[in-house]
């Protein structure tokens, strides 16, 4: 083995700038947090809504989230991202499609965004689903027979359980997203992946950069997974082990 | 109003041997992937539960560095760190196979540790009263009822796998993305590839799983 | 109170429920018994709409539940309800099991509900747990719970599917006795159970139920005295032989 060690790459300066090497990946990893935080809002927000509505009795809307799940499930995410990125700006309204594709600021940002948080969705409503039909049936019944409606039911009933009930799932999912956020590299989102090779080419330290780009991954998956923790510990109904039945 | 006048899906006839090539990568790089990862993953989750803490330790730590890196940033590395330990240059292709292969490893381990678990421990002492010694008790009793239990999710997995096998993209890897991606280029059209090749993967997933939901239901009844 | 019409519902294929009719006057206690798998359960959860039915009507305090009109959550409002399995809601504390559907349902504010609460876990004896969690009582105290909750709605019924079946037989007579009270108030009660005991002691009726059908429908003493269908007298002597 033949590598020429360099710890002092950090900070020096990039070839094309008066930036260190330190301050592209500190601004990979902002990159990298805003995508998975933002698409991890989308991703609760609508997998919550289409996971309910996967349980309902109503058949149209039950078909309807099944087609949501089914359609962002079975597509790579990294070929979900380029028809976001270069098919469906060519699928809108002639003006919006212009715009999209020649004015809308930090478009690769958002694309990303929007990419990662419907494909978490499609994963996040298949676990709200379990969460809701691991419940007992008599549940549901109990919530009903004292006069709440559906919705109520659902609210303050079967959605509080469930989702207690979910959360260690919920914590993979969550470690999920921040990795999958490294595939915005594909489309040009400065994030850690696109920083690492970026410094690997300019620098020639490979194994330096990947293993700081490594720490630092571990570091942000490590702070979701004991902010998850937390939130289950705080969230924990006395007398209920773990949350099974 | 018809946006899709402005689409000619004409070309995608002309590149589907191109394509098929790209195809046939993918489905190589997730078989051997699969094989190789359930292998190396049962022994790694063999060596988990072992009472060798050494063993169990070293085995634990790489199934959760594995777990924690994105799959992009293992395929990065391996294209990188293999060619300075071997001191020759490796092609995408190869480098893709050996990626794949070690990283599925982890995640396939800790189907196979919950398979294992999911056995009675009485089928150990059962293996172990007839004699058998501890690799024969693994092989004949406890492995083959840990990986029926687990078939549906095991394949779910390597529905995932097959899916991820085109950020190969990453490296260059001519698998059935970056055949598109070629193809898509040289006609001039890449959106139409784009959608075209989408749809194959979707295809091609949603029966999977449709097979994967049938096998459950009927192993469910079996137990 | 509640008119059971030719009730008769089906799985699919498989019918569970064929023509059953009965009544239940204002102030009346009903006890409705029979073998496992014989429909009773499902026929109690007809009557506040909780299991859809395909053929014949309920009415209760001269509502329709049958009719698609129907408001049905503002009826099962004022019908009580009681479940095999408690039914407590986990992640609530005892007040708040209690309070819930009082300032949901009923809306009223949460001082009054509150004082409600308070009152009926003093009348089941619990008034000391008020802020637990239900999975840190025992069955019998959830079940007691679950009785003041669902009287806390004020209603003008209450339907028990199986109070006791569930429950360790030390802890059976601690909700009885509570049930025992609500009878002897004057409370419309339908019961679904095997408490023979509790059935000679407050029950006006007594119906059997085999095979999705009511087999028999009498006055208390005459039940106990001469059943007249075989299955009836069949099923006393399984139960009352211990």
């Amino acid at each position: 083995m033949n590598y020429h060690w360099n710890w002092g790459i950090f900070l020096q300066q990039v070839q094309s700038g008066d930036e260190t090497y330190l301050d592209w990946l500190i601004s990979g990893l902002g990159w990298t947090v805003a995508v998975a935080l933002a698409a991890w809002l989308i991703a609760l927000v609508l997998g919550s809504l289409i996971g309910t509505l996967r349980t309902v009795p109503n058949r149209g809307l039950a078909m309807v989230a099944t087609a949501h799940v089914e359609l962002f499930r079975n597509i790579p995410l990294l070929v979900q991202l380029l028809l976001w990125f270069f098919v469906v700006p060519e699928l809108l309204p002639r003006d919006l499609s212009l715009w999209v594709k020649q004015d809308m600021p930090a478009k690769e940002f958002f694309t990303a965004v929007i990419c990662l948080g419907l494909f978490t969705s499609a994963r996040v409503a298949e676990q709200v689903r379990a969460g809701i039909q691991s419940l007992s049936r008599g549940q549901k019944m109990a919530g009903l027979a004292i006069g709440f409606t559906l919705p109520q039911t659902y609210r303050y009933v079967l959605l509080p359980m469930a989702f207690r009930i979910i959360i260690p799932p919920l914590t993979s999912e969550f470690m999920n997203i921040i990795k999958n956020s490294s595939v915005a590299f594909a489309i040009g989102v400065l994030e850690l992946t696109f920083q690492a090779r970026q410094m690997q080419e300019d620098s020639e330290q490979g194994i330096e950069t990947y293993l700081a780009v490594t720490l630092l991954y571990f570091i942000v998956a490590f702070s979701a997974n004991r902010g998850m923790a937390l939130i289950e510990r705080r969230t924990r109904v006395p007398g209920y082990i773990g949350g099974a039945k | 109003m018809s946006f899709f006048t402005q689409f000619d899906f004409s070309v995608i006839a002309p590149s589907l041997p191109f394509l098929w090539e790209g195809l046939k990568f993918t489905a190589k790089l997730t078989l051997i992937a699969m094989a190789g990862g359930i292998f190396l993953g049962t022994l790694l989750a063999l060596a988990r539960l072992s009472s060798i803490t050494p063993l169990a330790m070293v085995a634990t730590w790489y199934v959760n560095l594995m777990r924690s890196i994105p799959l992009l940033m293992v395929i990065l590395w391996f294209f990188l760190v293999i060619p300075i330990f071997t001191g020759k240059p490796m092609g995408a292709e190869t480098s893709a196979i050996i990626t794949f292969t070690a990283f599925e490893a982890a995640y396939f381990s800790e189907i196979m540790r919950a398979g294992i678990q999911s056995v009675p421990r009485g089928q150990v002492y059962a293996g172990q009263a007839l004699g058998m010694t501890y690799w024969q008790t693994m092989s004949y009793v406890v492995l083959p009822q840990a990986f029926r239990n687990m078939l549906p999710i095991l394949l779910t997995q390597t529905i995932i796998l097959f899916q991820d096998t085109s950020l190969v993209y990453a490296i260059g890897a001519k698998d059935l993305l970056k055949a598109a991606e070629i193809a898509g280029k040289n006609y001039g059209r890449p959106i139409e590839m784009y959608v075209f090749v989408a749809l194959v993967y979707f295809v091609i997933c949603f029966a999977l799983s449709y097979l994967v939901k049938h096998l459950q239901a009927r192993t469910a009844i079996v137990r | 109170m509640i008119k059971i019409a030719n009730i008769s519902k089906w799985y699919g294929q498989f019918r569970v429920l064929t023509d059953c009719s009965t009544q239940i006057t204002k102030g009346e206690v009903v006890v409705v018994c029979g073998p496992s798998g014989s429909g009773k359960s499902t026929l109690i959860k007809c009557v506040n709409g909780l299991e859809p039915f395909q053929q014949g009507d309920i009415i209760v305090n001269d509502i329709s539940i049958g009719d698609p009109k129907t408001n049905l959550p503002q009826l099962r409002a004022h019908v009580g309800m009681v479940f095999q399995h408690f039914e407590l809601f986990p992640h609530m504390t005892i007040t708040q099991n209690l309070t819930i559907g009082q300032v949901k349902v009923l809306g009223r504010s949460k001082d009054e509900a509150h004082q409600r609460a308070l009152q009926l876990l003093d009348r089941v004896g619990l008034n000391s747990q008020a802020d637990k969690f239900p999975g840190q009582l025992s069955g019998g105290q959830q079940q007691r719970v679950a009785i003041a909750r669902a009287l806390a709605m004020d209603p003008i019924c209450m339907l028990f599917d199986e109070p006791t079946s569930a429950l360790d037989p030390e802890m059976i007579n601690e909700v009885l006795d509570v049930m025992v009270g609500l009878a002897n108030e004057g409370m419309t009660m339908m019961v679904v159970s095997h408490e023979m005991g509790f059935a000679r002691k407050v029950a006006n009726r007594v119906i059997f139920m085999d095979n999705g059908s009511i087999v028999e429908d009498a006055a208390t003493e005459e039940f106990f005295g001469t059943p007249r269908s075989e299955r009836a007298q069949l099923f006393l002597s399984k139960i009352l032989s211990h």
